[in-house]
């Protein structure tokens, strides 16, 4: 039997971050997670080789593009054996160098599924055989996320993917559907389509990726647009059967339906909270009606001695939002009054372009009916972004007219999810667009542009003309 | 009726795609006012309307491809309307252009921007718009933004217990640093303090004590918590002055061993307290204006006709205080027995609230104890305390000689808002002096 202050269970960037800084703080910790290191969706199956095999897609995307610049390279040969190595070896890497970060703050890591039997004791079924009991004072549930599949596109067939198993690069199909206009959607169907298939998005909404603002939205579409074989908005996946020759997809696009067969299909419609930790119903934590566990802003659970944090508690799920969430509740658990109380978090969809955001939308302010003020800046007048020749950029502020705080920031554009975090330290620190404004940015970089938004906001931008009335 | 339609917006863009509709019928719509999200080929624009009034109909929607010189909006016709101004403008990048005027619904606060007339310039930029009237389920407009105050400042806050809206800032724009969250905390502390009905701050944030070794954390129980929350107050609110003398009660012990000796034929025994309850009635007869409270929110003070005196009793769950009621109306023997009795009462937890409730001034006797003197803590709302410590035998120079005698040393706490220093002296001066010669207490009736 082992006896710790904090377990945590779920080795994902949100457990192992908790786990780590309790080990930091001097509690006896645990990490319980079936994997052979912690790292979690993330790390495995999610952000870390979505974003490799994005990295090589980008590649190949600019050899193409330099054909406009006297540069001409031939069609690339792609060898997936290697190419799958290669991710292979990026989650190797960082999985081993988590395993020893927590060995190294003697963090006891136990590879299993843990059950609850009380309050303050859980048993971890061991992967490599036999049971291990844990005596905790503090437990913090982060089990995290898994693909959600509606009823109507579940088909047992292996052409039929997740985003798990399409990041396992089964082969290149020579056409593919994505459902789903999301992000997990538009980031994997993009290394498809750069690798060669001709890719289908299909989306049931008017728009891709609910939620962010419109603008943004447009010039990611448009880029989006040029590298798949077709975007449909407004349609549904009505039945989707196993077929000799593909998997046959009906579509209702609200005027009948219609049929098409691809050789396979991604199925990204969203994650669903992963709650099934056998014995939480022996406590008194409680689920809310979309299977979240409910907690207040210090991470509590209804029961005392139990934290959750991350995808299981609600959205965004985000591996950063997770993180941040477990050392909340560590920093609670060692006694401070800490609060997950962030003013800003940010999203990131790595796309060509990519389009990130944080703090406050146009979208949200005015839904909310209140009065902000946008600030634009677009790309073609940035001198980065013309030697770049991606002048397909925008970067915007959403700035509170009377204290000119600046309370959202929006990108769309190469680099976008890299500038983002200067919008999110702007919105924690509670600057003002004269703070933007007046903090010299190096040129020539992209950065300039978020400088260059305050700027407009004041009507003095350098490189746009757009005075102010007086 | 009238129609607005899209007009010219510069070189070579003969048409866009529409994005959004900023209007919907029924609105009414201020000249240069945006209507229209419009994608071109060279930049996403604003449409503001040449027109103004009422609409009466939208002409086309969003993802609609528009041509300039078709048809947007109709508006009623109220001859308000000016006439259409033919305008062009060139991309966004390099548009001279012009933010528009405040819209009416802006928040006051806004900087105003006078509209200006400025020809054959449509105004594309977004500048300061309404927001879109909130659903009427949506939740209200949130009341502005969050305090401007780093992470790290509002973790502070949060660990004293400070509600980070409520701290002014003294930074540029009221930029809240550590400092101004400390000061804020501690302002709140002192106001608790001073108001005296505030619940009573927990002062400084403690120390984790188990650091330096074992300890267990008991709850401030019935008692206790009264005593200190009572104390708390009287000590916050009283300017308290202390004054020390001792009377010589040689004489006064030989008649209470005279007494004692044929104490079973009494039921009470007679005591340096018991003497002092009479004594100090008698003296707040002498000195009314020790047997007051003070009324500070009427500007009063409260004289009251009556002696009642309390006398402090130690017992196993804290201090406890019955009172003597009319203790000047009573005879020696009488407070005897009643001080007697209430003491057994007290320790036997069977005192009424009642018997608690209605003192005047107080007696604290430390004596039976031990100690050479101490400051008592006059309890609120009286006004006055008498402290008194273990008597002993003294040299006294006296009557050309130094000789031995009995000492019983006194001390007298007061609100020096109600008395005086030199009243002071002579109120107990004048307890000293009865305690020397106890039967003056006969002549005092």
């Amino acid at each position: 039997m082992i006896s710790a202050q904090v377990v945590v269970v779920g080795g994902g960037p949100g457990g192992y971050a908790a786990a780590f800084l309790a080990a930091d703080l001097g509690l006896k910790t645990a990490l319980v997670d079936p994997e052979v290191n912690p790292g979690g969706v993330c790390v495995y199956r999610g952000c870390i080789p979505s974003k490799a095999l994005l990295h090589v897609a980008k590649l190949v995307a600019e050899a193409r593009h330099a054909k406009a610049w006297g540069i001409a390279f031939a069609e690339p040969a792609i060898d997936l054996t290697k190419l799958r190595a290669f991710k292979d070896q990026v989650v190797g890497r960082l999985t081993n160098g988590t395993g020893l970060l927590a060995k190294s703050r003697k963090v006891q890591y136990l590879q299993g599924f843990a059950s609850l039997d009380d309050a303050h004791s859980l048993r971890v079924k061991l992967v490599a055989g036999g049971e291990e009991t844990v005596q905790f004072e503090h437990a913090i549930v982060a089990t995290g996320s898994v693909p959600a599949v509606p009823a109507s596109l579940r088909l047992d067939d292996a052409r039929v993917m997740d985003s798990t198993s399409a990041l396992n690069l089964p082969d290149i199909p020579k056409s593919l559907l994505v459902v789903g206009g999301g992000y997990i959607g538009l980031e994997l169907g993009s290394v498809y389509a750069t690798l060669g298939s001709a890719v289908t998005v299909v989306e049931m909404t008017p728009g891709l990726l609910p939620g962010a603002d419109r603008d943004l939205v447009d010039v990611l579409a448009k880029g989006i647009g040029k590298i798949m074989k077709a975007v449909l908005l407004n349609t549904r996946v009505v039945q989707m059967k196993a077929a000799p020759e593909g998997i046959r997809v009906t579509f209702d696009a609200g005027a009948g339906t219609r049929d098409e067969v691809f050789d396979r299909v991604l199925v990204a419609v969203g994650r669903r909270p992963n709650a099934s930790v056998p014995g939480l119903d022996k406590t008194r934590v409680r689920l809310d009606e979309r299977g979240f566990i409910v907690v207040d802003e210090q991470m509590r659970t209804a029961e005392p001695s139990i934290f959750a944090i991350g995808d299981v508690v609600g959205e965004p799920m985000l591996a950063h939002k997770a993180s941040h969430e477990g050392r909340v509740a560590v920093e609670v658990i060692a006694g401070s009054k800490a609060a997950f109380a962030p003013l800003a978090i940010p999203a990131v969809v790595f796309t060509d372009p990519e389009l990130a955001w944080a703090g406050l939308t146009e979208a949200q302010a005015q839904a909310a009916g209140r009065t902000v003020t946008v600030a634009k800046f677009p790309w073609a007048a940035s001198g980065r972004a013309i030697t770049l020749d991606r002048v397909d950029g925008l970067t915007k502020l959403v700035i509170d007219p009377t204290t000119e705080r600046i309370l959202g920031v929006g990108l769309v554009g190469s680099g976008a999810g890299e500038l983002i975090a200067e919008g999110v330290v702007a919105i924690e620190m509670g600057a003002s667009a004269s703070d933007l404004k007046l903090s010299i940015h190096p040129h020539p970089t992209l950065t300039e542009t978020l400088m260059e938004a305050a700027e407009v906001f004041f009507g003095q931008a350098t490189h746009v003309y757009k005075p102010k009335r007086t | 009726m009238a129609d607005f339609t899209l007009p010219e917006l510069g070189e070579n863009i003969t048409a866009g795609d529409v994005l959004n509709v900023l209007v919907k019928v029924g609105d009414t719509v201020a000249r240069d006012q945006a209507v229209l999200e419009l994608e071109t080929d060279k930049a996403t624009i604003e449409v503001p309307s040449s027109l103004s009034g009422k609409v009466t109909a939208i002409k086309v929607k969003a993802g609609d491809k528009v041509q300039v010189g078709q048809a947007i909006l109709s508006f009623e016709d109220n001859g308000a309307s000016a006439s259409p101004a033919p305008a062009k403008v060139a991309p966004v990048a390099a548009a001279p252009s012009q933010p528009p005027p405040p819209p009416e619904t802006a928040a006051p606060a806004e900087r105003v921007r006078p509209a200006v007339e400025k020809d054959n310039v449509v105004d594309i930029s977004r500048g300061t718009r309404p927001a879109q009237p909130p659903a009427p389920a949506s939740t209200p407009a949130s009341s502005g933004p969050s305090a401007p105050a780093a992470p790290s400042v509002r973790r502070m806050a949060r660990e004293l217990g400070v509600n980070i809206d409520e701290v002014a800032g003294t930074g540029d724009d009221g930029r809240i640093s550590i400092d101004d969250v400390k000061a804020h905390a501690k302002r709140l502390i002192t106001t608790a303090a001073a108001g005296g009905t505030a619940p009573h701050p927990a002062g400084e944030p403690l120390p984790d004590f188990s650091r330096w070794g074992a300890i267990e954390r008991q709850p401030m129980r019935g008692i206790r918590k009264k005593t200190a929350e009572h104390l708390g107050a009287s000590w916050a609110t009283i300017p308290l002055v202390t004054q020390y003398d001792s009377a010589d009660i040689t004489g006064f012990e030989e008649i209470r061993k005279r007494h004692a000796a044929q104490g079973e034929k009494t039921a009470a025994p007679l005591t340096v307290t018991t003497l002092a309850v009479k004594i100090v009635a008698a003296a707040l007869r002498q000195f009314p204006q020790f047997n007051v409270s003070i009324d500070m929110a009427a500007g009063e003070i409260v004289v009251k006709k009556y002696v009642h005196v309390g006398v402090a009793v130690d017992t196993d769950r804290g201090l406890l205080v019955p009172v003597v009621r009319d203790a000047d109306t009573k005879s020696l023997m009488q407070v005897s027995e009643e001080v007697a009795a209430l003491a057994e009462k007290a320790r036997s937890r069977k005192l009424s609230l009642e018997e608690m409730q209605g003192g005047t001034f107080s007696i604290s006797n430390l004596g039976g104890i031990g100690g050479t003197s101490f400051t008592p803590l006059v309890n609120a709302p009286e006004v006055a305390i008498l402290g008194i410590s273990r008597a002993r035998m003294e040299p006294v120079f006296r009557d050309g000689q130094f000789s031995p005698r009995l000492m019983l040393p006194l001390s007298l706490s007061y609100d020096h808002r109600a008395i005086d220093g030199a009243d002071g002296a002579r109120f107990l001066r004048w307890v000293a002096g009865v305690f020397e010669q106890p039967f003056l207490l006969s002549l005092q009736g």
